[in-house]
């Protein structure tokens, strides 16, 4: 090891060793620090904009139980950890972490804070003192898939996805799903921009997707980009994350809108109480943590389909991945009869058939 | 197909905009590297104070004005001082995307109608050509206008010849008695002014709304683009639209399913950009017979 190296860690771990020593005893009646790092601006309107608002709540909710601090357009990698590391070293006993590339950057600085609890949005690794937390934004695809056959008239709904990820594949497929329960003929025509957030991208992307004949649009982006350009063109389509209506008061139809806030204030009990283990939560329609902003611009059946749909999947009597699912190939994915566990679902690397669009291979 | 080409007069906009501007500054010799940030800036004042005021004619104007005291900063820097013009250009651009993201922390997710489309009676109900010609919104217009502005003043005007000569010779212009320094300050502006403008093109009506960094990349090309035109108007516009074609209908192919990576697909435009360069640069002479000769180089008035 080189004395460099070798000194780094030394003062990291000396640090580490001190100030959980001298902090925790004038800390002890004082409320519970949580921690919340985030990816984009507060002001994204998407999705830190989710996770703030639910922050201000749990404050709110909480009192003075607890104290809350934010840091906000945290890029994912190296400088994750150190601010990670700042807030833990701060004295925060639990910390939010909510963007998938957070994911290394939270478990490496779990390890040098045993006592610390985190709670990671979206990924997939946990430890002891690290839990992760998602919610099945899936399900509201398959209800804007319901919405989306009996809405177009073309059959041709335009995606614009984010990355080839299996978060962003498990939606355009429980969106295709949920429209050919209404319109077998339906299809989807998906767009990967690599980028989360891109606005002159999305927007390239919608009007070309709408000159290829989508007269629908559905997003796995954040910005309110080719919602705009649906308005302006004429057509309608689906936010993402929060309610968008107001950037496309004619053109929205409905949004998945997140909602944290439930499983913010039950893991923070938990903590304040001593019960917290490490765990994975992937929350839904049920929970609560998955709402549908209103059902607007449509015609009363339309609506009236959607929330019976959006009251099947909470009660459990529609399952989205359920059999026969063929792939784009025309392969049978799913048998009849069988349906998807959440592992199968949280790892899916494969288009189901009517989506037509690439992945890297 | 008319949607097609509409899209791609959308995509193609800026890059016109912000390299006819930097055409002028490089004319006159100065290579100004900072025309990413001075976009930036233009696209959130523009963005701004069309949200403030409600106007969007204002917010155009408060964006060039951005884009004016944002080269002006270079100018004192790199012509009054005399810094290395490459390296304040490059700080200029790092300077101008935090200013941006700075300034527009408060903006981000609100959203704008975009600028109406002037319609002209009679020739906006055109078939094909109609929606094509007679029906854009002003800031197309006015990039077409602008070029020919332009062209006409470097190639045709007494002005323009002048800022030329200061752009090949700057020693031999301040020898006849021309204010080099003056000069290169107009045009310097003139290039911010312009910077400013696109970026008000990218945040009022490309997708009216203001995010960080939204230019992205756009800058660059634009400065490629002045090199591959070889520094002449005509080409720019070639050059311009052959670009912000390749940039739509990178995604416009990806629509139709054609069986290649998306991320090699979203690359296209930057490697079109390099594999133009390296063609142009094969011809030595083109590009010794239109580029500034004293681009870059600082000039200081001996006697």
């Amino acid at each position: 090891m080189e004395r460099r190296t070798f000194n780094k860690l030394l003062g990291a771990s000396l640090t580490t060793l001190a100030a959980p020593a001298i902090i925790r005893p004038a800390f002890a009646a004082d409320p519970l620090k949580v921690g919340f790092i985030y990816v984009g601006p507060v002001e994204d309107f998407g999705w830190t904009h989710q996770h703030d608002l639910a922050r201000k709540d749990l404050e709110a909710e909480l009192g003075d139980k607890i104290k809350t601090t934010y840091v906000e357009s945290v890029k994912e990698g190296a400088d994750a950890e150190r601010v990670i590391a700042e807030l833990a070293n701060k004295g925060h006993g639990l910390i939010y972490t909510t963007s998938f590339g957070f994911m290394n950057p939270t478990l490496k600085v779990a390890k040098r804070f045993p006592k610390v609890k985190f709670e990671h949005a979206t990924g997939y690794k946990r430890a002891e003192n690290v839990a992760t937390y998602n919610i099945r934004f899936y399900e509201g695809r398959y209800i804007q898939g319901v919405i989306a056959g009996k809405m177009s008239k073309s059959g041709i709904v335009g995606y614009i996805g984010s990355v080839p990820i299996p978060e962003v594949i498990m939606g355009m497929n429980a969106f295709i799903l949920g429209m050919h329960s209404v319109n077998p003929k339906g299809r989807i025509k998906a767009v990967f921009i690599n980028s989360w957030y891109d606005p002159g991208k999305e927007a390239d992307a919608a009007k070309a997707l709408i000159d290829q004949g989508a007269d629908l649009m559905a997003q796995h982006t954040d910005s309110t980009a080719p919602l705009q350009v649906a308005e302006q063109r004429g057509i309608q389509g689906f936010g993402q994350a929060t309610d968008m209506i107001k950037a496309a008061p004619k053109a929205q139809l409905t949004s998945s809108t997140d909602h944290w806030l439930p499983y913010y204030i039950e893991r923070t009990k938990a903590v304040i109480d001593g019960t917290w283990k490490s765990q994975d939560t992937w929350g839904g329609l049920a929970s609560g943590m998955l709402k549908m902003a209103d059902y607007t611009n449509m015609p009363d059946d339309v609506a009236a389909l959607a929330k019976q749909t959006e009251a099947d999947i909470a009660s459990g009597k529609i399952v989205i991945f359920k059999g026969p699912i063929k792939d784009q190939s025309g392969a049978v994915k799913v048998a009849d009869g069988s349906t998807l566990d959440d592992a199968s679902i949280a790892g899916m690397n494969w288009l189901a058939e009517g989506v037509d669009g690439n992945l890297p291979k | 197909m008319i949607n097609i080409l509409l899209s791609i007069m959308t995509a193609s906009t800026p890059l016109l905009l912000a390299a006819t501007g930097e055409l002028v500054a490089e004319k006159s010799g100065v290579l100004n590297l900072g025309l990413e940030g001075m976009m930036l800036v233009g696209a959130v004042i523009g963005f701004a104070a069309t949200v403030h005021t409600g106007s969007a004619s204002l917010g155009v104007l408060a964006a060039v004005l951005a884009g004016i005291a944002m080269s002006l900063v270079f100018a004192f820097l790199s012509l009054t001082l005399m810094a290395n013009q490459v390296a304040t250009g490059l700080a200029l651009t790092i300077f101008g995307t935090g200013l941006s993201a700075l300034m527009g922390a408060g903006y981000v997710g609100t959203a704008l109608q975009p600028l109406p489309k002037l319609t002209l009676p009679g020739l906006s109900d055109l078939p094909v050509l109609g929606p094509l010609l007679f029906h854009q919104d002003a800031l197309i217009y006015g990039s077409f206008i602008l070029l020919i502005a332009v062209a006409w003043f470097l190639y045709r005007s007494h002005a323009g010849l002048v800022l030329r000569a200061i752009g090949d010779s700057h020693d031999a212009a301040h020898a006849i008695g021309y204010p080099v320094i003056a000069i290169r300050y107009a045009a310097t502006a003139f290039g911010g002014g312009m910077a400013g403008l696109a970026g008000a093109y990218m945040s009022l009506v490309y997708s009216p709304s203001w995010s960080e960094n939204m230019t992205a990349g756009r800058g660059w090309i634009a400065l490629a683009l002045v090199v591959f035109a070889t520094w002449r108007p005509g080409w720019l516009l070639l050059g311009a639209y052959l670009f912000g074609g390749i940039m739509y209908m990178s995604l416009y192919i990806q629509g139709l399913g054609v069986n290649l990576p998306s991320q090699f697909i979203s690359s296209l435009p930057y490697l079109a950009t390099i594999v133009v360069l390296v063609m142009i640069s094969r011809d030595r002479l083109r590009i010794r017979l239109n580029a500034p000769a004293c681009l870059g180089r600082p000039f200081f008035a001996a006697g």
